[in-house]
């Protein structure tokens, strides 16, 4: 139980603006018109989707050329458990499809009712959105075709604006698990309790615990130690305009490398129930604590750091940071 | 054991931006281009393709190599990607120089790049995390307490990073690549402008750019083949080390002093200030020059501002020019900030820098450093063998 690994989600996701560059500034404005658009390449044959450099020769591309919206199933595989942002939440086929008029295929979903409805050199179609704005996602997926369906290439309209550049939004979902010694660590924070790990051959102490001396490259002692919640600042920035990314955090702010009395390294913590002015490195600091029933397994239990009123530390090496001298391998 | 000597060819960059008008691949390929240009060499004379960028999610391109290749003509031929946080152009180079020493090949490209506006490098790196508390808020707040204790340790003047800023300003107006042109700008305005992460002022602090570097390098016989001007790569050197550890000296870390031990022992270099004509340092933030200076051995410890107030590092009438290119602090396409350091460096020894060109450089210095400056990347060249 207590040895246990916390976890939790992590979700990273941000929209990315691309700039498109021409080629594929042209494939994305044809979607968003209802053509699809190849380009030539170096030997005259047809690449689709298009790229700007010729995969052979390496050459510059630029001749788009329209292709139809009707091909041909050049192999595929089945996909029985769709994941969320795929094209479709029902199975699905992923195929590689070469439509009329292009040389190589593209790579896209094919809905069917199963398996048993694909093939190898069947003919599919484009399904279209309904409302399309120059993105990939404009085409939704691809049909079986009747064989009378031709597909020819629709006359690209004349004087329509170009697309220039594209969202492209990323999720990635984790589960982040913070190790052994940290999630310790974590859960005497639940308690008040600061705790550290020690290295066997240095002495040095860190907080958070690592499970490993940085120093000396070995495993801590299996122990960690207990550490007060009372330090100095060894250095410190003063944020004193608004950062963006974040905005639960107004300026000006401080924050702070936080040594604890008995810690050899530093960490970053936030300054509070102080005038940003009044900072000083050396200033002795203690924990201010969230309220008792508000506590939980987090390092966000501490929301910063306030003056204790004691006298400055001294510092000597303005070079070196951390305690090392309180080591020594005792 | 001996190594084949290598040599820069050419170097080819973008016009840093904010925004590069095409797609990253165009961007790579107008870099690489300019490069083979200046070098002679076509996209056949390629024997590899050597790249480096910064941390994926700073740009959410994951494999840009794979991507890429074509864009760099690298069909049929080896491509490898470096990474090393924002010392990865540095890296990169020394990496495709080691590909040449080792006899392995005998002409490499290699390029480093960034297209931050693509995404949003401050968000990159205040990625949140579970059970943590965090108040970073981008490179500015990491590094502004180390700086803090570099000014409290030499007791130096509180507007020397002024100093720093304004001169790589104005170095910036000769180089027609530098994204940040700002030919009225003053001494008192860059003193006035407002602190972000005090004791660093925004104009303290470098732009957001896009942008990319590519170098062609060639082995002694390519080299000696060549019709024009080449640098002849003296040394390279790279170190790491942890980002936190007791007793770590965060202002002049000791994989920054061991990487420029290293790199000056091979090229030869022992009065390291008399024999360097030209540095191309990475200062992403106006103090690190001083910090630099002191750390690569050019000052002694805590004397380095000493030689930004005498003006020692200005290309007008300094001793040991700095940034002559204007630096990271008038162009910053992160992954690419390393590769223009060791590119302008070379320029200078091949007396190719144009307006910025220091007068008779024979040796110059490439520095890039990344992380929690805890990686490095170094390279002395020559204008002779």
């Amino acid at each position: 139980m207590a040895d246990e690994v916390l976890t939790a989600p992590l979700v990273l996701e941000y929209p990315f603006t691309r700039t498109t560059g021409p080629v594929i500034g042209g494939f994305l404005t044809g979607l968003r018109e209802g053509v699809i658009h190849g380009v030539r390449r170096s030997d005259g044959t047809v690449m689709c989707p298009p790229l700007e450099y010729d995969p052979i020769t390496a050459a510059p591309l630029s001749e788009l050329v329209a292709v139809g919206t009707v091909g041909t199933v050049t192999t595929w595989t089945w996909n029985g458990e769709p994941r969320a942002q795929q094209p479709f939440t029902q199975p699905f086929a992923w195929a590689m499809i070469t439509l009329d008029g292009a040389d190589t295929p593209m790579l896209h979903a094919v809905f069917v009712d199963s398996a048993d409805d694909m093939a190898t050199g069947m003919r599919v179609e484009v399904v279209w959105r309904d409302e399309r704005e120059g993105h990939i996602t404009d085409i939704v997926g691809f049909i079986s075709a009747v064989a009378s369906t031709t597909g020819e290439p629709a006359a690209m309209p004349s004087d329509v604006e170009q697309i220039q550049s594209v969202r492209t939004p990323i999720r990635m979902e984790y589960t982040y698990t913070p190790g052994r010694a940290l999630s310790q660590y974590l859960r005497a924070m639940k308690d008040k309790r600061i705790l550290g790990d020690k290295c066997p051959e240095t002495g040095e102490v860190s907080v958070p615990p690592r499970g490993v001396s940085s120093v000396a490259g070995k495993p801590t002692l299996p122990e960690l130690v207990d550490l007060p919640d009372t330090g100095y600042i060894e250095s410190f920035n003063i944020t004193r305009v608004p950062i963006k990314m974040r905005p639960d955090l107004t300026p000006p702010y401080v924050s702070a490398w936080i040594v604890l009395d008995g810690a050899s390294v530093g960490f970053m913590g936030l300054g509070m129930n102080v005038e940003p002015e009044d900072v000083r490195v050396g200033m002795r600091v203690r924990a201010v604590w969230k309220p008792d029933d508000e506590l939980e397994m987090s390092a966000q239990n501490i929301l910063g750091w306030e003056p204790t009123g004691e006298p400055d530390e001294v510092i000597t090496d303005y070079a070196r940071v951390g305690r090392l001298e309180q080591g020594g391998g005792q | 054991m001996g190594k084949e000597r290598a040599a820069v060819l050419g170097v080819g960059q973008t016009k840093y931006d904010t925004t590069y008008p095409g797609s990253m691949a165009g961007m790579l390929r107008e870099a690489a281009t300019n490069a083979l240009e200046m070098s002679g060499k076509g996209w056949d004379d390629i024997d590899a393709v050597i790249m480096g960028k910064a941390p994926d999610f700073f740009e959410g391109v994951m494999m840009p190599e794979v991507y890429l290749a074509e864009a760099l003509g690298c069909v049929g031929k080896p491509i490898m990607r470096v990474h090393t946080a924002g010392s990865v152009g540095g890296s990169t180079a020394c990496v495709a120089t080691s590909m040449i020493q080792s006899g392995v090949h005998e002409t490499v490209l290699t390029i480093g790049w960034e297209k931050q506006s693509e995404s949003n490098a401050m968000w990159a790196l205040s990625l949140p995390q579970p059970f943590a508390t965090s108040v970073n808020a981008g490179a500015g707040g990491y590094f502004s307490p180390i700086i803090r204790r570099y000014m409290m340790m030499t007791e130096a003047p509180e507007l020397i990073g002024c100093m720093v800023a304004l001169k790589d300003r104005k170095h910036a107006l000769n180089n027609p690549y530098a994204h940040l042109h700002q030919p009225d700008l003053t001494f008192e305005q860059v003193v006035e402008s407002p602190m972000l992460w005090d004791p660093i002022r925004y104009s303290e602090t470098c732009p957001s750019s896009d942008g990319a570097c590519a170098i062609v390098l060639g082995s002694e016989k390519v080299a000696e083949a060549h019709d024009g001007p080449v640098a002849w790569i003296k040394g390279i050197a790279m170190r790491s080390e942890s980002g936190s550890f007791a007793g770590r000296n965060m202002v002049s870390p000791a994989a920054s002093e061991a990487c420029a031990d290293d790199v000056f022992a091979q090229a030869g270099i022992h009065d390291r200030r008399k024999e360097i004509d030209a540095v191309e340092m990475y200062v992403p933030f106006s103090w690190y020059e001083p910090m630099w200076l002191e750390s690569l051995g050019f000052a002694e410890k805590g004397q380095g501002w000493k030689m930004v107030e005498e003006g020692a590092t200005s290309i007008d009438g300094g001793d040991l020019p700095v940034n002559c290119s204007g630096g990271v602090l008038s162009s910053n396409p992160i992954g690419a900030s390393g590769m223009i350091r060791f590119g302008e460096a070379a320029l200078q020894v091949m007396g190719l820098a144009g307006d910025h060109q220091v007068d008779g450089a024979k040796t110059a210095v490439g520095h890039a450093y990344g992380g929690a400056a805890q990686y490095y990347a170094m390279w002395v060249v020559g204008a002779d063998k």
